[in-house]
């Protein structure tokens, strides 16, 4: 009988390789710098191709104490969660590869307060560093450009930028040697677009994270899900603008929806909270690696661990 | 792979070299004037094979061989529910869909004293997700040096759900598939050892048969699955041997293209997989084309979220889950209750349903044509606008209804309060919080 050929698929296209944070030695303070990128397969196909870099995973945390999310983070964080320096040195030792810093949407947010915050932050922690605005244009603006001079040198991610603000954030990552989070809705189209737009204002491919926005599981998920298989296909096959790493935020949106966030009024076939929400996150975290995602961002420390079990796992070979 | 109507044509009495079957050619019996013409319909699966009644014995075994799905399609039943896995034909969701979900099994030892009770829990849970009520799919009965078969009979009267046996030995086998009488299970499993035996069994016993072979090793598992087949047995799925993530990735993924691309027959079946006790690669067996899933334990905290995975990855990605349009009551609604807006996308509808529900409080929810978006997207791709939640208010004739004239938004869609205040002069509107969660608290606060 004749033996079966293992079908293996040899692509022409390769994600580019991506370096978050900056040592002494290249201009930054980071102890240790993250690169991601650089595979020649789908992901985690060994057989296929080279994944020279393994996904990596952010943990958040957020310049004032997040009163409004979920109990079971509070409670884990503990008094971490009050100043965003022991946060981030908290996360460090959990185990984090990057830290995320948010700032949450608020009308005191100024410039000059976002510095003071992206200091300390960075002064606490020897990881490279992402960070993100409420999400708001003209805050965005206002905050990120700071941040980007108070970090100069560093290679930080800002985000995010997305075709309605990009030329600011831009130019400030220009400016300051960073680099930016292009999100876009869920769009192959799109996200190539953004890209196109961003790197024509001069900003070295190398220097942009692509971010296609992602569901929670249950909450349009598997819409995220396909496009990021869409994107690394075309990637793969040679489309020089998507060949970007990818940045997803699975613990923001899991500790949204109402089986991470609550107990109250519940059906009890939901199960147990804890066990059912971190379940939550490790499974849209897990889905979204197997789709494509490079850097994910999450919230609580056992999924952090658990995701890391994960990728080391898909990593050997 | 299916064949082009120029090949089936090849196959047909018209192009036949034996003078007794091309004396048929073109005859019109099939409905059709020429055998090309059946020829091309049967290409389009437009007609039935059958409709011919000349073609030769070897042509219509080739033909029938070529319309079998590239995975065959595995039913496991008992009384009224059934598992199954295969008929797949795409590797990726977005090249069209996957059809059959993976199902879910959990698997019990029978040297484990709650054995039943662990069935019976697995057998009466469901879940509701957006309107759909989500269950396991079955038990999974592991030879552990306990009683097999009494096992085995403790838990087909603890559940109603398909099993699986696994056990390499075919006494066992046996007294487990006597003990399944009046089910289909799946025997699990047959190996280099004992394949003679395990093949005349399900053979016997009409039970479909899982072939496995170690670590992997893909050319040994098919000439397993050959043997197998061989010896009389058509239902086979297969088990590779592999466990963990990295080996289970890489294998499954070559039989799905072998059984796909290559056109490979000879693993033209469904998978089982194992996840121990692991979500996350129970997770990934999902998505990456696990057919049977067996989970070494349950519990609701683990089997809600892998359930909803299953539902949103085997969604059709072109088809929003929706539902219709119109004005829901919520908790009997009186003339003075609240009325809300909401978009036909199934998953927002039912996170404000579901909250409005469970917070006892009655409410009106009218839920807009939004074409089966959320109310983001929804907003954001001009399905939602002031035009059409007007249109809404009118054409269901809410008013009528009510004896106020007060409408709550969706609080991510505050900037439509404008437009909306023109569109409809004689109403005063409101704007909700962002999420459902909230809303009930804001009723209580808000609406008095
Ligand atoms: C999945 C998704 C899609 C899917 C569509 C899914 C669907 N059937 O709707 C796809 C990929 C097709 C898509 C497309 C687009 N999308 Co889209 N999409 C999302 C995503 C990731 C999740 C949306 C979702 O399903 N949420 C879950 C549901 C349940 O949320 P919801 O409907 O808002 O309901 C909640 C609340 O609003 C509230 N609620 C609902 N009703 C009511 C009623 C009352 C009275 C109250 C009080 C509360 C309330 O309860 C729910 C739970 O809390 C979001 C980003 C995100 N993570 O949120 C972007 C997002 C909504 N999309 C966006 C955009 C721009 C688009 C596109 C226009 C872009 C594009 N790709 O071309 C298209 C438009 C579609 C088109 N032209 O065909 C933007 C909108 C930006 C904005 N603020 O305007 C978002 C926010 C992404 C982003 N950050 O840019 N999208
Ligand atoms: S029945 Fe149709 S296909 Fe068959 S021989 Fe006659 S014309 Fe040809």
């Amino acid at each position: 009988m004749p033996a079966i050929q293992i079908p293996t698929q040899k692509w022409s296209g390769k994600v580019r390789e991506v370096t978050l944070g900056a040592t002494a030695a290249d201009g930054g303070t980071r102890a240790k710098t993250v690169t991601v990128g650089g595979a020649t397969t789908l992901p985690f196909l060994h057989f296929d191709g080279e994944t020279p870099h393994a996904p990596v995973v952010a943990i958040e945390i957020q310049d004032r104490y997040p009163e409004d999310w979920s109990p079971i983070l509070l409670e884990v964080w503990g008094d971490a969660a009050k100043d965003p320096a022991s946060w981030a040195k908290a996360a460090e030792e959990k185990g984090a590869d990057l830290i995320y810093l948010k700032f949450a949407l608020n009308d005191d947010l100024s410039g000059d307060y976002a510095r003071k915050i992206v200091r300390q932050v960075l002064d606490a922690t020897g990881l490279p560093l992402i960070v993100f605005g409420p999400g708001q244009v003209e805050q965005d603006n206002d905050i990120l450009v700071s941040v980007a001079e108070e970090g100069e040198g560093e290679r930080l991610v800002l985000g995010v930028c997305e075709e309605k603000n990009y030329r600011t954030i831009v130019a400030a990552a220009l400016a300051h040697g960073h680099l930016v989070d292009a999100r876009t809705a869920m769009d192959v189209n799109l996200g190539k677009q953004l890209n196109i737009l961003i790197s024509d204002m001069g900003l070295p491919l190398d220097r942009i994270v692509m971010d296609p926005t992602t569901g929670a599981l249950g909450y349009g998920m598997e819409y995220g899900y396909s496009v990021m298989e869409r994107l690394r296909l075309a990637a793969l096959q040679g489309d020089g603008m998507t060949q970007l790493p990818m940045l997803v935020t699975p613990g923001e949106e899991t500790w949204r929806a109402k089986e991470a966030r609550t107990d109250e009024g519940v059906p009890e076939s939901w199960g147990d909270w804890t066990e059912r929400a971190i379940n939550w996150e490790v499974l849209t975290t897990s889905t979204l690696l197997e789709s494509g995602a490079d850097i994910v961002v999450l919230r609580h420390p056992e999924s952090l661990k658990r995701v890391k079990g994960m990728i080391n796992a898909l990593m050997s070979h | 792979m299916a064949l082009s109507g120029l090949q089936i044509y090849k196959l047909l009495p018209g192009s036949s070299k034996n003078p007794e079957v091309k004396k048929h050619a073109n005859c019109k019996e099939c409905g059709f004037p020429t055998c090309l013409a059946f020829a091309m319909k049967l290409g389009q699966k437009q007609a039935k094979l059958s409709q011919c009644p000349h073609v030769e014995e070897e042509s219509k075994s080739r033909l029938e061989a070529s319309a079998a799905p590239p995975i065959r399609l595995i039913t496991l039943s008992a009384d009224g529910h059934k598992a199954t896995a295969g008929n797949e034909t795409v590797i990726f969701r977005h090249e069209k869909t996957f059809y059959h979900q993976a199902s879910l099994f959990v698997k019990v030892k029978d040297n484990q004293a709650d054995a039943a009770d662990v069935a019976a829990a697995v057998g009466a849970y469901t879940v509701d997700y957006v309107g759909m009520d989500l269950t396991l799919d079955g038990i999974a009965i592991e030879d552990a040096g306990g009683d097999f078969a009494a096992t085995v009979k403790a838990v087909k009267e603890a559940s109603s759900f398909p099993i699986i046996l696994l056990t390499d030995d075919p006494v066992k086998a046996e007294a487990g598939l006597k003990a399944a009488a009046g089910t289909t299970p799946l025997l699990s499993a047959a190996t280099p050892d004992n394949w003679e035996a395990m093949a005349k069994l399900a053979k016997q016993y009409k039970a479909p048969l899982t072939v496995r072979a170690a670590d992997g090793d893909l050319n040994a598992l098919v000439e397993l699955a050959e043997k197998v087949k061989g010896a009389g047995v058509e239902d086979i799925v297969l088990d590779p041997g592999v466990r963990d993530y990295s080996s289970s990735l890489a294998v499954f993924t070559q039989l799905r293209r072998l059984a796909l691309k290559k056109n490979e027959r000879k693993v033209g079946y469904p998978i089982i997989a194992f996840a121990g006790d692991d979500p996350m690669l129970a997770g990934q067996h999902i998505a990456k084309y696990g057919g049977f899933v067996v989970l070494d334990s349950f519990s609701p905290g683990t089997a809600y979220p892998l359930l909803v995975l299953r539902a949103n990855i085997f969604t059709d990605p072109q088809k929003p889950i929706q539902v219709q349009p119109g004005i829901y009551e919520i908790n009997k609604p009186q003339p003075d209750a609240p009325m809300m807006i909401t978009t036909n996308f199934s998953i927002t509808y039912f996170s404000v349903a579901n909250e409005l529900e469970s917070s006892g409080l009655p409410g009106w929810l009218l839920v807009a044509d939004a074409e089966g978006m959320s109310v983001l997207t929804a907003w954001a791709a001009g399905k939602l606008d002031a035009e059409r939640i007007a249109k809404g208010v009118n054409t269901f004739g809410i008013a009528d209804k009510l004896s106020h004239r007060r409408l709550i938004l969706p609080g991510h869609v505050a900037v439509l309060m404008g437009e909306l205040e023109e569109e409809l002069p004689d109403w005063e509107i409101k704007v909700g919080p962002r999420e459902a969660v909230d809303l009930p608290n804001y009723l209580k606060t808000q609406w008095g």
